[in-house]
């Protein structure tokens, strides 16, 4: 049988999700078995590949690199799977929305900073007006809840998807587990 | 007061009508008052007293006449001549005229189909007596029905006649008003209460303000019938803050029929007694919902609560409670003056009776009008309004207000009675009716409907608080073009939901307005989210902008 | 208990059941171990139909009933889970966490919150309404407590029970639609109410992290809400 195409990739997030994908720990070994693993932070591929069976997203949709890549990702990926609180809700991130931009960055980089005040603008990506969760921008197939889900839940999950089911995550994880 | 003195104020006030050779009455209800109304009835009173000709020319102010759109109006007879859009300066060349040929500049022809083609029972005073005296109404028939209830039916009889009737709630959900009174009338309890609505409150209606503005007397008579047939002793009127004239005029009426007899202790010298108070309300639109009225009077949040119990079980303080609209009240003299079977002629078969509609928008002549019912759509707008001004055409007339629907022409033909608008995803309403043309644009116009009950929803329950925000945002997000085709059908999914799931009936109908352009108008909603166009040239979209999804 | 009151059969989710004529569905539903779900009604407080996820269906009605204010009736037959009431349900969760900013992992009910629990046992995962992200005011002026209107349901739990139970009506709702607040004496400070008595019972009646005790961890806070059946045990004198 040959091996699925498994990527996982992290936006605006803190990356706790993918810290708790790897708390799988040894079921890790069978999964690898399984899967080959083409694209995420964890491995060293630097672009996307073209056809993809399984991607994770965490993380919110910020700014326009995040964008750019999750467009790119989805055309990309057969099964996109939102991966934790801030892929399904924004979650952190998005507790900037109800102000603005540009009042979020001077409260960041002027208002509380005494030395050398400036906001970046050089070769960091522009953040959109809101931070947003994932299926807002791009279709999503697969909604694994939880801040960050449990690593049972992922591994769960992922099984299920291997046997080709849709998981049904009910009383497995919630939104801020 | 007996009847005796009734009929003896009604012929002294005939007679004294009867010795002025010329009458002139002048429009002083809101809409010719914008107009300055006011000042045209003292201009003109000056003038007739200059020309000393005061004992042959009666000049008084009158309730609202119509043809709101040539305000402000003045009408002379025996002459039979309407004057429009009468200034201060004109007022001389009036008096002048008196009893040679009329000012044929300002002449409005009254053979126009607009007054030719309605029907008066609600309006039948109004532009005829002076609103703010007593004797005036009781010299048209006033109170009369009241003293023939008191003294010659039993509370039975009179909701056997306004049951044979077939009279329908005119607030717009057309419940039996027969039913009403009679399940009121059975409701156990210490007190009972009548209370009338008229925290009137849809976009361009103005039918109930002028009522009361035009003839208070009828309502207050209306309400006293309720009130001997149902077994209550206490009313109130709930009126909105906005309309101070009306609140004038009924504190006026109320007073006079109280200092007469009519209203207070043993009326007509029967046990029957009978008060009413004017409550204010403070501008909410959802106090027109009867349970959050109701709150609202007993000094609470105007939040509605879940029916039932209905307030005809358990309304006001918990009591059973009678709530109907002032247009209803203002209906129940005629039906007991002229007789059951007289009302129940007009109509048709299952809505009996007239409407008073609010005619606005696009048409020729706006104001109020008083039609049979049955009269199809089209007569209405293209023979009583007069077709659309400036020769553009038709597009859809809306009724029922934020809580009705858009009819395009292909349903023109359509009888406006309670179940064939209901048909078409709108509804009689209260009797709000604006014309459009094809300079509307039907999304606006559901947002604009939509953004009215999203303000006005009051937070209780969670489809209409958020709701109706949502469908608002949807609706905004069409308009500015960064929709796409698949929304369509959530935002009916949605509109569907809200529908059925709502608490009280301004969530339940707050959806209508889209629902029912969604059904007619599709293809203007596409056309603004896939061309980035709107059909009527009316949105500003904005040009082919970056997506920020 | 009143003589004249009588008692009803009828079926939820075709069982038989039995309830005096007085009480709702809602109630009969839970003394039978049936789950409707609900976030606005509490035990022990007037029912006021607000959140609308209580509803239900009757056989041969098209229309949906709030099952927490709804009479039983002799021979109903009462349907609390159809697909379609599945959906309306969901969608209302949605509409609850679109309108403010629910943002669970930072809550000091997280864990413990009547939302949370019912997204999770209702199987929402995600919401497709898009968020409103309001500007929402944090009151912390109380000495011991604070209320946090982003996580606001507008459930009216706490203007309830401090009218009805407390007797102090701190509590009141201002604003319409969803501009509507729950708001402390005429909208003043809460550390600035005349009224308050500090009682504690709105905190711990309320569903979210809207309102919660100061310098209490996420683990710490949790509701106790025994106390106001309880308190309507004695009061009522029941048996």
């Amino acid at each position: 049988m040959s091996k699925i195409s498994f990527a996982t990739v992290w936006l605006d997030g803190c990356s706790g999700c993918h810290m708790s994908f790897l708390d799988i720990d040894q079921r890790l070994i069978e999964l690898a078995e399984k899967v080959d693993v083409v694209y995420s932070p964890l491995v060293d591929h630097k672009e996307f590949p073209l056809a993809v069976d399984v991607t994770l997203v965490e993380g919110a949709v910020s700014s326009d690199e995040d964008r750019e890549k999750i467009i790119n990702i989805r055309q990309k990926t057969k099964t996109l799977v939102s991966l934790g609180d801030c892929a399904l809700t924004a979650n952190v991130p998005s507790m900037r929305n109800p102000f603005l931009v540009k009042d979020v960055l001077d409260r960041a980089y002027m208002e509380n900073v005494t030395i050398n005040r400036q906001i970046p603008r050089e070769g960091v990506p522009r953040l959109l007006p809101y931070s947003r969760p994932v299926h807002e921008v791009v279709s999503v197939d697969v909604f694994i809840p939880g801040c960050p889900p449990p690593a049972d839940a992922i591994y769960f999950a992922l099984c299920e998807l291997l046997e080709g089911r849709m998981p049904d995550l009910t009383g497995k994880t919630r939104f801020g587990a | 007061m007996t009847p005796e003195e009734l009929y003896q104020i009604a012929e002294e006030e005939q007679e004294s009508l009867k010795r002025f050779h010329f009458r002139m009455f002048v429009c002083t209800a809101a809409g010719c008052l914008s107009s300055h109304g006011d000042s045209v009835l003292d201009a003109l009173k000056k003038e007739i007293k200059e020309a000393g000709r005061e004992e042959e020319c009666l000049c008084k102010g009158v309730g609202c006449m119509g043809l709101c759109s040539e305000g402000p109006l003045v009408f002379v007879e025996p002459d039979g001549v309407l004057y429009g859009k009468v200034k201060v300066e004109d007022a001389k060349e009036i008096v002048e005229s008196l009893g040679k040929e009329p000012v044929a500049r300002l002449v409005c022809p009254i053979d126009l189909p607009f007054f030719t083609r309605q029907k008066k029972v609600v309006l039948e005073n109004s532009g005829v007596i002076d609103p703010e005296r007593i004797e005036d109404y009781i010299a048209h028939s006033g109170y009369e029905a009241l003293v023939q209830a008191l003294t010659e039916m039993t509370p039975a009889e009179v909701i056997d006649g306004v049951f044979k009737s077939g009279l329908r709630g005119r607030g717009g959900a057309g419940y039996p008003t027969g039913l009403k009174w009679s399940t009121v009338s059975k409701g156990v309890g210490g007190a009972k209460y009548v209370i009338c609505n008229a925290d009137e409150g849809d976009p361009g209606a103005f039918m109930d303000r002028s009522v009361l503005e035009s003839d208070p007397h009828r309502v207050l008579e209306g309400m006293a019938i309720a009130a001997y047939a149902v077994g209550a002793s206490q009313g109130y009127i709930y009126v909105r803050a906005e309309y101070p004239l009306a609140i004038k005029r009924l504190q006026t009426a109320i007073r006079q029929a109280e200092r007469c007899g009519l209203l207070g202790n043993h009326i007509c010298n029967t046990t029957f007694s009978f008060q009413i108070n004017v409550r204010l309300g403070a501008g909410a639109f959802v106090c027109g919902e009867e349970t959050a009225l109701i709150a609202s009077i007993e000094g609470k949040r105007g939040q509605p609560r879940p029916r039932p119990p209905y307030p005809a079980e358990e309304g006001l303080w918990g009591c059973p409670t009678l709530i109907n609209n002032v247009e209803t009240f203002a209906n129940v003299p005629a039906i007991i003056r002229n007789g059951a079977e007289w009302f129940a002629a007009i109509g048709t078969e299952k809505s009996k009776g007239t409407k008073v509609f609010a005619l606005a928008g696009r048409v020729k002549h706006t104001g109020l009008i008083e039609v049979p019912m049955g009269i199809p759509l089209r007569d209405i707008i293209f023979e009583i309004g007069g077709g659309i001004p400036d020769e553009r055409n038709f597009k859809a007339v809306q009724t029922g207000g934020p809580s009705g629907g858009c009819i395009p022409k292909e349903h023109l033909d359509v009888p406006v009675d309670y179940d064939s608008l209901s048909q078409l995803g709108s509804i009689m309403g209260s009797g709000g009716m604006i014309v459009m043309d094809e300079s509307s644009c039907m999304v606006d116009v559901a947002r604009f409907f939509m953004e009215f009950c999203m303000t006005e929803s009051c937070g209780k329950c969670v489809p209409c608080r958020v709701g109706t925000a949502q469908i608002h945002d949807f609706l905004q997000k069409i308009i500015n073009g960064d929709a796409v085709p698949d929304d369509l059908e959530f935002l009916k999914k949605i509109c569907d939901m809200v529908k059925e799931t709502s608490l009280c009936g301004l969530g339940q109908t707050a959806p209508n307005p889209v629902l029912s352009t969604l059904r007619f108008f599709r293809d203007e909603y596409v056309n603004h989210i896939v061309n980035k166009e709107c059909t009527a040239g009316a949105c500003k979209v904005p040009a082919k902008q970056e997506v920020h999804s | 208990m009143n003589p004249s009151i009588r008692v009803k059969t009828f079926k939820i989710d075709d069982r038989d059941v039995s309830a005096r004529e007085d009480e709702t569905i809602l109630a009969v539903a839970r003394q039978n171990g049936i789950f409707i779900p609900s976030l606005c009604y509490m035990d022990g407080l007037t029912p006021i139909g607000a959140c609308r996820l209580c509803m239900v269906e009757i056989k041969g009605s098209t229309k949906l009933f709030a099952s927490c204010v709804t009479r039983v009736e002799e021979g109903i037959e009462v349907i609390t889970n159809s697909k379609r009431l599945q959906k309306y349900r969901l969608r209302i969760l949605e509409f609850l966490f679109s309108e403010r900013n629910h943002i669970c992992s930072v809550c000091v009910s997280n864990g413990h919150c009547e939302l949370q629990s019912m997204a999770d046992q209702l199987g929402l995962t995600h919401v497709r309404v898009p968020y409103r992200y309001p500007i929402q005011p944090v009151d912390a002026t109380h000495e011991r407590f604070v209320v946090d209107h982003n996580r606001c349901i507008l459930c009216a739990r706490c203007v309830r029970v401090c009218d009805e139970i407390e007797g102090a009506h701190t509590w009141d709702i201002m604003g319409r639609g969803v501009e509507a607040r729950v708001i402390t004496d005429l909208n003043k400070p809460w550390g600035e109410s005349e009224s308050c008595t500090n009682c504690s019972k709105c905190v711990h009646v309320c569903p979210t992290g809207a309102l919660s005790e100061k310098g209490k961890s996420t683990a710490e806070m949790k509701k106790k809400q025994q106390f106001l059946p309880y308190l309507t045990w004695i009061r009522e004198g029941r048996t």
